[in-house]
């Protein structure tokens, strides 16, 4: 029995959440194999070769996958796939994109953004924004599955996987890319930091936002913000967590003036430990919280920065 | 040209959900339902495009019971010209949605088909990319912005990071995220001309589509509950506790 794990990369380094997707993949039990797909790659290859537990690295490096489209990676998935029981891909916006796809031209549904694994038909995932927990066993024969990284721990990188070069090259050509427009920041992305400190619509405008800076350089933390803080047009979209955003799982997440609605509390309640800092006592982020301080953050964030 | 939007009912995103007793599901017995928020953005993108003069047509197709025509209903409120209900009791697996859609499409022969990047119920994020891959169309999901030009389409999605545009052929698929545009509220005139606008039933069977279930739910449990920690006194407090007591800080 064999496994498909498909690298997440951008070209020049594999991205950490991929050694969580190999986690699920051990987690299921078999040979595993990791694709990588992308255009003048060989870093990410050499860096999936050391994953722990990994067998093969298959590189397809063309042209044709420098941007990942999903048209084209799609083809190349479901071409490789006869080899394989379960094909895994991490639930990032890559994944999210062109697995589906896999699993309609391999026609069998997707087990989306699982969290655990009960067995190697049986899966653990999130419905209902996180209110709910379902254990689904897939009826197909082949095993389409996205993997929520905040459900697995990263397994370590002291393996030496043979790589071997694919030539299949599949250009659906019907779609192009056009433009990157990425987030430049010095910090920590969200989805890799270890700490994080979000600000809500109790930010009051996008200029308090600076209030946050100080703290998140001398944690070495990413900022996020609140649906209500993206909605207002404080900060942009990509900041936001919250089950229409990113979903993370820090070891320390303080939220700041976020009351914590669910939509909120869903992409980040796994956080190791959660510290709220508002000034309605009856907030609902305190029910969630480890350490919460009723204050105004106003006065709570300048002395907060002081004391760490 | 035509433009298509599947839409899907789906508990009403301000109900709090509980999970049955016997953890067999959730309980959706008397709660409050709604067309899902994402495939309402759907809805208003092709209503925009109809006022911009690009589309023609905008038809709006349901899945499920005769309950979703209410959902069909307010899509024609909102401005969709026609709708079209499939109707079967069955819990589909998107597979089979997206089998089911494919026929749609064959029939309807849209330029664009429109839908949600996830709904709120199965949170499964997948039926419009699979109806792109069974319909062999190119798909821009997550999309920010949707700009139809000729026979292309430029559709810039929401990505880890950032922003990434996409060009793609037409005929193609769209899924919609939050920042695509705010939807409208139906007039009382307009919710009233809905009910005179075409809606088609057709049965589910009679598509010649084999829609076996693909999974089987086992349980539904209600999430770990997070039990609420302690509120500090002062700032020196709660850094001495981050540091000595949870150690995450040093």
């Amino acid at each position: 029995m064999s496994i498909l794990v498909f690298a997440e990369h951008d070209n020049n380094s594999l991205k950490a959440d991929t050694l969580k997707t190999v986690a699920a993949a051990q987690a299921i039990g078999g040979d595993i194999h990791i694709l990588v797909a992308g255009s003048n790659c060989q870093s990410v290859a050499e860096a999936a070769a050391k994953i722990n537990g990994v067998s093969k690295v298959l590189v397809a490096d063309n042209a044709v996958y420098e941007h990942q489209l999903a048209e084209n990676v799609s083809l190349l998935v479901t071409e490789l796939a006869g080899d394989y029981e379960h094909i895994l891909a991490t639930a990032l916006t890559t994944g999210k994109n062109f697995m589906p796809r896999v699993a309609a031209l391999l026609d069998v549904t997707q087990i989306s953004d699982i969290i655990g694994v009960e067995s190697s038909d049986t899966f653990i995932r999130p419905i209902y924004a996180g209110n709910a927990i379902a254990t689904v066993q897939s009826l197909d024969s082949k095993k389409v599955i996205t993997v929520r990284t905040t459900g697995f721990d990263a397994v370590v990188t002291d393996g030496s996987a043979e790589v071997v070069a694919l030539d299949t090259v599949t250009d659906a050509g019907n779609s192009s890319h056009v433009s990157d427009e990425l987030t430049v920041s010095e910090r920590p992305e969200l989805g890799a930091a270890s700490v994080i400190i979000s600000g809500g619509r109790g930010m009051q405008n996008g200029d308090n936002f600076k209030l946050l800076d100080g703290i998140a350089d001398k944690l070495g933390a990413a900022i996020g913000a609140s649906r209500a803080a993206v909605d207002a047009g404080f900060v942009p979209n990509d900041m936001q967590v919250g089950q229409t955003g990113k979903i993370v799982a820090p070891d320390l997440y303080i939220a700041v003036g976020i009351s914590g609605a669910i939509q909120h509390l869903a992409g980040m309640k796994d956080s190791k430990v959660i510290v709220a800092i508002n000034k309605d006592p009856e907030a609902p982020i305190f029910q969630v919280a480890d350490y919460g301080i009723v204050a105004d953050l106003f006065d709570a964030l300048p002395e907060l920065e002081s004391k760490l | 040209m035509k433009v298509l939007v599947p839409i899907k009912r789906v508990i009403d995103f301000n109900v709090k959900v509980r999970v049955k007793s016997d953890n067999s599901n959730v309980d959706l017995a008397n709660v409050k339902m709604a067309i899902n928020p994402f495939c309402e953005i759907a809805v208003e993108e092709a209503i925009r495009l109809k006022e911009a003069g690009i589309a023609t047509e905008v038809i709006a197709v349901s899945i499920g019971t005769k309950a979703c025509q209410e959902q069909l209903r307010t899509a024609l409120a909102l401005g969709a010209d026609r709708a079209i209900q499939i109707q079967t009791d069955l819990e589909l697996d998107s597979i089979n949605i997206a089998k089911l859609l494919q026929k749609v499409v064959e029939e309807e022969q849209p330029k664009l088909v429109i839908l949600g990047k996830q709904a709120i119920d199965s949170d499964n994020n997948q039926t419009g990319q699979m109806l792109a891959a069974l319909t062999n169309m190119p798909q821009g999901t997550f999309a920010s912005i949707v700009k139809v030009d000729g026979d292309k389409v430029n559709v810039t999605r929401e990505v880890d990071g950032g922003l990434q545009t996409v060009a793609l052929s037409l005929p193609a698929i769209v899924t919609t995220d939050l920042r695509l545009n705010e939807p409208r509220y139906a007039s009382l005139p307009n919710i009233m001309k809905a009910k005179r606008k075409p809606l088609d039933v057709k049965n589910a069977e009679d598509f010649g589509i084999d829609l076996t279930p693909r999974t089987k739910t086992l349980k539904v449990t209600p999430p770990a509950e997070r039990k609420a920690g302690i509120i500090v006194e002062s700032i020196d407090e709660l850094v001495e506790k981050l540091k000595n007591e949870a150690k995450v800080i040093s």
